[in-house]
């Protein structure tokens, strides 16, 4: 149900890094976006707050705003313009509600 | 290009909550009503204002007209069908100081005696109970059934509803003369549509001013636009609407959280506004001082992003205090206008005590703080073209 | 005379030209760059450590994608460039930019707009599912990440880009399951009139539709969409359209690229107040411009793709121009002849882009049959039957009115996916022409403004 979405042609022989995606260790290369990394692993990135469907992205240009993903510190990054890095842990599910609580 | 005249009970000038929600609350009264328009129903201060549907911190003598407009909001759904995302959330007011704090405990103090109970909660309760808030915040006031609604919302389901029951609602319909002729007014449209009633109601908002002198009666009032913002969606985990209290104008702002998640802030500096235009622009630096205070009082809102800024045309009056109730000097004439950004929750109350008050001749709700009689000076017009 | 402060946004085409004319003039220029690298999206630049060569890139286009990167080799140390800059907001002679949380108002006395353009997309039941990605997406994907966007892909839509992407995608070893035009081949015909106007570009496309049908990808035209096919928790499994000849025809795949042509960036140059008008052939608002890119607010130059969809080439030209437009307002005077040679470039472009749009019409019938389940606003999940009965029950018959009462254009994309087909929506339910269902008006933040930015730090001199 969750297979990887977008397939590699080319361009394969980059360093490998490591992400989480909803605490899963995944593999992706040096100079993925965060788009690119978490689709070549998954099928999606989010879901829709108000249809219910999950989302993968849609324009890749950094103008439909429907990529942004959290990270598990709680801060939103929009995944097809950013650089992924080593390390980097994200979630595709929403946040808890308790959300805003400092304590 | 003349058209026969429309003849009522009244004429209302002005399709904003005000003057929406009266067209109602006369159809209920049995009065016929006929209400003009320039763009459409709730565009103006009514559609762009932050949504607040709060009681406390207002001026005192306004709280029995707030407690009325309150128990409408209640009752949206059962009077006109809707409810225009009204929720009873709570509203909090916090502060940066103690001395502050006092200020806030001695209003809660006097507002007991004004029929508004608030709850003071000094800095660990009030974080204990909102654990949003963040380390400068060292208490607030909480009053427990205010709430919020959705301003773009509330005047247009008033409108429908006020057609629904008979009323003649006339959308872009810009009023250019108001006159007495005898014991009628006769008020004419750019579009040549005359309405003719021995009751004026005149609900212009900012533009009330220019109405109000061509009766003799002009009033100190200023347009003004707010700075107005809102957030994406996040999961609704902030409940009641929150504002800050302080002396520091800057400081005070507000923030509430819809249903869908979306979060809508203003307060602090205001725009300049223009009456010609009919629309005021965000000043860019004030969205961003604005986002310096809202990460003071609740950190966690730093996380989220801007989607859209907006403002509008409100009016204030130099008193901070509306024009409401019966003209001082012209008999059937009657005002509503220049609610001082603060006139979204009394929107209700206001349609039905003018109701009240244009049918019976009086009202129950004391509203003579706000008489039009409080600038009298220039001497007594019977109406004018308006420039 | 003081040195002029001039401002390009936009590092793309238009902007780098802009860019370059500006500093052979002498003119220091301020480049504000959303993006990391220049190139904006045509040329868009693969990241360092990537090794396909510019041919395997930028096909045909490739010599001119080299010349630009290089023209803008050259001027880096001569520009103050800001990459990973957005321009938020803009006043009267100032221009509001954010980068990170740092935030600053830059003054000018000229700005020029390089802002380009996204896909223009008319909905069809199911896009809203994963896998769904616009037409640029999908040759963003390729062009930038080495990737295709799914295994099996179908490309739907209309336009030069469609038959461009799809091939791409053969020739990077994709697996391209159809290419679906809307438009019906005899539109072709009979634009190419307009479209000789540039005849290397029009054998290119023509060469480009052979290409695919020899690779053995079925290619239809003059399709009606019926709906992307698949689940909420999957994503896309399929599509299906209705043939020219009125038979339903379905297409298994895991990926759709949907796109009609292009729709100028306009958010920045609304903010500015620059005075807009209805462009009937291709059924959109556009800034008003003069023959050299001047808009109707003094100071303000509108050029490439953000202004109107010239394509690549014209949009070097016009960058150009409105560059050389400003230094003569700022009574620095550049070669006349120059000025001559752009404009008529650029009305050689303009003949060929009203070819494009009579061969590759945006489909705007499509909207009146979309079902009313169908998603219009992907953002708020606004339905075509929300909208309608927006316009119906609650009366409706404006686009700004219609976004007060239902959300439309509420969301994050701020309009720019929906923009269009919901005021098609709009107009078909209120039976009114679509100039006067209006557009969505034009609020700022042009994209969503981080709450951590910080206010801009106060100069010590103004």
């Amino acid at each position: 149900m969750n297979s990887p979405r977008f397939v590699r042609l080319a361009e394969t022989g980059r360093a490998e890094i490591k992400l989480r995606i909803d605490g899963l260790e995944v593999r992706a290369l040096e100079g993925d976006t965060l788009m690119v990394a978490m689709l070549g692993n998954v099928g999606h990135l989010r879901h829709s707050e108000f249809g219910g469907e999950v989302r993968s992205g849609f324009c890749l240009m950094g103008a439909c705003q429907d990529c942004w993903v959290y990270d598990e510190q709680g801060d939103r990054i929009r995944a097809c313009s950013t650089v992924a890095r080593d390390g980097m842990q994200l979630r595709t599910t929403p946040q808890e509600v308790t959300w805003p609580n400092l304590a | 290009m003349t058209k026969p005249p429309i003849a009522a009970d009244v004429v209302i000038v002005g399709g904003g909550l005000m003057g929406a929600s009266a067209a109602f609350f006369l159809r209920r009264r049995g009065k016929s009503v006929v209400l003009l328009e320039r763009g459409l129903v709730g565009q103006q201060a009514s559609g762009v204002n932050f949504g607040n549907v709060r009681r406390q911190g207002r001026y005192l003598p306004q709280l029995p007209l707030a407690h009325r407009s309150r128990d409408i909001w209640g009752r949206l759904p059962q009077l006109i069908g809707e409810d225009a995302e009204f929720i009873p959330t709570g509203h909090v007011r916090v502060v940066y100081t103690e001395a502050h704090l006092a200020a806030v405990a001695k209003y809660a103090a006097d507002a007991k005696g004004w029929g508004l109970d608030l709850e003071i909660l000094g800095g660990d309760a009030v974080r204990k109970r909102f654990p949003f808030f963040g380390p400068e915040v060292v208490g607030g006031s909480y009053a427990p059934v205010d709430g919020h609604a959705n301003p773009r919302l509330a005047a247009p389901a008033f409108g429908r509803a006020a057609k629904r029951s008979g009323a003649q609602v006339i959308e872009n319909c810009e009023v250019i003369d108001i006159q007495k002729e005898g014991t009628d007014f006769r008020v004419t449209a750019k579009d040549g549509t005359v309405a003719k009633a021995p009751a004026a109601l005149l609900c212009s908002g900012a533009w009330g001013g220019a109405m109000s002198a061509a009766f003799g009666e002009p009033v100190p009032i200023q347009p003004n636009g707010p700075t107005m913002a809102v957030t994406e969606p996040v999961p609704y985990g902030i409940i009641p609407v929150v504002g800050v209290s302080s002396p520091i104008a800057h400081e005070v702002v507000y923030f509430r959280q819809i249903k869908r998640g979306n979060i809508v802030f203003g307060g602090g500096r205001r725009n300049p506004a223009y009456l010609d235009e009919r629309r005021a622009q965000v000043t860019p630096q004030f969205t961003l001082a604005q986002l310096h205070e809202l990460r003071r009082v609740a950190p966690a809102l730093s996380k989220l992003h801007v989607l859209r800024t907006w403002s509008g045309v409100e009016g204030y009056v130099a008193d901070d205090i509306p024009i409401m109730g019966p003209s001082a000097k012209v008999s059937g004439l009657y005002y509503a206008f220049g609610f001082c950004g603060h006139g979204f929750q009394l929107g209700p109350g206001v349609g039905d005590v003018m109701a009240e008050l244009i049918a019976t001749g009086s009202t129950t709700t004391p509203i003579d703080p706000f008489h039009i009689r409080r600038f009298a000076a220039a001497p007594a017009r019977t109406g004018a073209a308006l420039a | 005379m003081a040195e002029p402060r001039v401002i390009v946004v936009g590092a793309g085409p238009a902007g780098v030209r802009a860019a370059e004319a500006l500093v052979r003039s002498g003119v220091t220029p301020i480049v504000i760059d959303e993006g990391r690298r220049d190139g904006g999206q045509i040329y868009r630049r693969q990241p360092e450590g990537f090794t396909r060569p510019y041919a395997k890139l930028y096909g045909t286009e490739a010599p001119k994608a080299q010349s630009l990167h290089q023209a803008f080799e050259q001027l880096r140390a001569r520009i103050d460039y800001r990459p990973d800059t957005l321009a938020w907001h803009v006043r009267p002679r100032e221009l509001h930019v954010v980068s990170g949380t740092r935030t600053e108002v830059l003054p000018f006395d000229a700005l020029i707009v390089c802002s380009g353009a996204t896909d223009r997309l008319m909905p069809v039941p199911g896009w809203e599912l994963a896998g769904c990605y616009s037409m640029g997406a999908a040759q963003i994907a390729l062009k930038s990440q080495a990737c295709s966007i799914g295994r099996r892909v179908v490309f739907m839509g209309t336009g030069p880009l469609l038959y461009l992407v799809a091939s791409q995608y053969v020739k990077a070893g994709a697996q391209v399951q159809a290419v679906l035009d809307t438009s019906p081949a005899g539109l072709r015909v009979k634009a190419l009139a307009r479209l000789a106007a540039r005849p290397g570009v029009l054998w290119h496309g023509l060469k480009l539709v052979a290409g695919l049908r020899s690779a053995g990808v079925p290619v239809l035209t003059g399709i009606t969409p019926l709906a992307i096919a698949g689940t909420p928790e999957g994503g896309v499994t399929g599509i299906r359209v209705r043939d020219a000849g009125g038979r339903e025809r379905a297409f298994d795949c895991d990926a759709v690229g949907l796109g009609y042509h292009l729709r100028a960036e306009t958010q920045l140059a609304d903010l500015a107040r620059c005075e807009f008008r209805f462009d009937a052939e291709s059924r959109q608002w556009l800034p008003a411009i003069d023959e050299d890119g001047r808009s109707s607010v003094r100071g303000v130059y509108l050029a490439g793709d953000g202004a109107r969809i010239l394509g690549a080439d014209g949009a070097e030209a016009a960058g150009k121009l409105a560059a050389l437009a400003a230094l003569t307002d700022l009574a620095r005077f550049p070669s006349d002849e120059e000025m001559v040679e752009l404009r008529k470039t650029l009305q050689v472009m303009d003949r060929f882009r009203r070819g494009l749009i009579q061969a590759f019409p945006w489909p705007h019938e499509m909207a009146a049959q979309l079902p009313d389940h169908a998603v219009v606003c992907r953002c708020e999940s606004i339905s075509a039957g929300d909208l309608r009965r927006t316009v119906r029950e609650l009366g409706a018959c404006e686009m700004n009115r219609a976004k007060a009462l239902c959300r439309v254009g509420m969301g994050r994309c701020q309009g720019r996916y929906c923009g269009h087909s919901a005021a098609e929506v709009v107009a078909h339910a209120a039976q009114l022409p679509i100039e006067q269902v209006g557009r969505l008006r034009g609020q700022g933040p042009v994209k969503p403004l981080a709450m951590a930015a910080l206010q801009p730090v106060q100069e010590a001199t103004p």
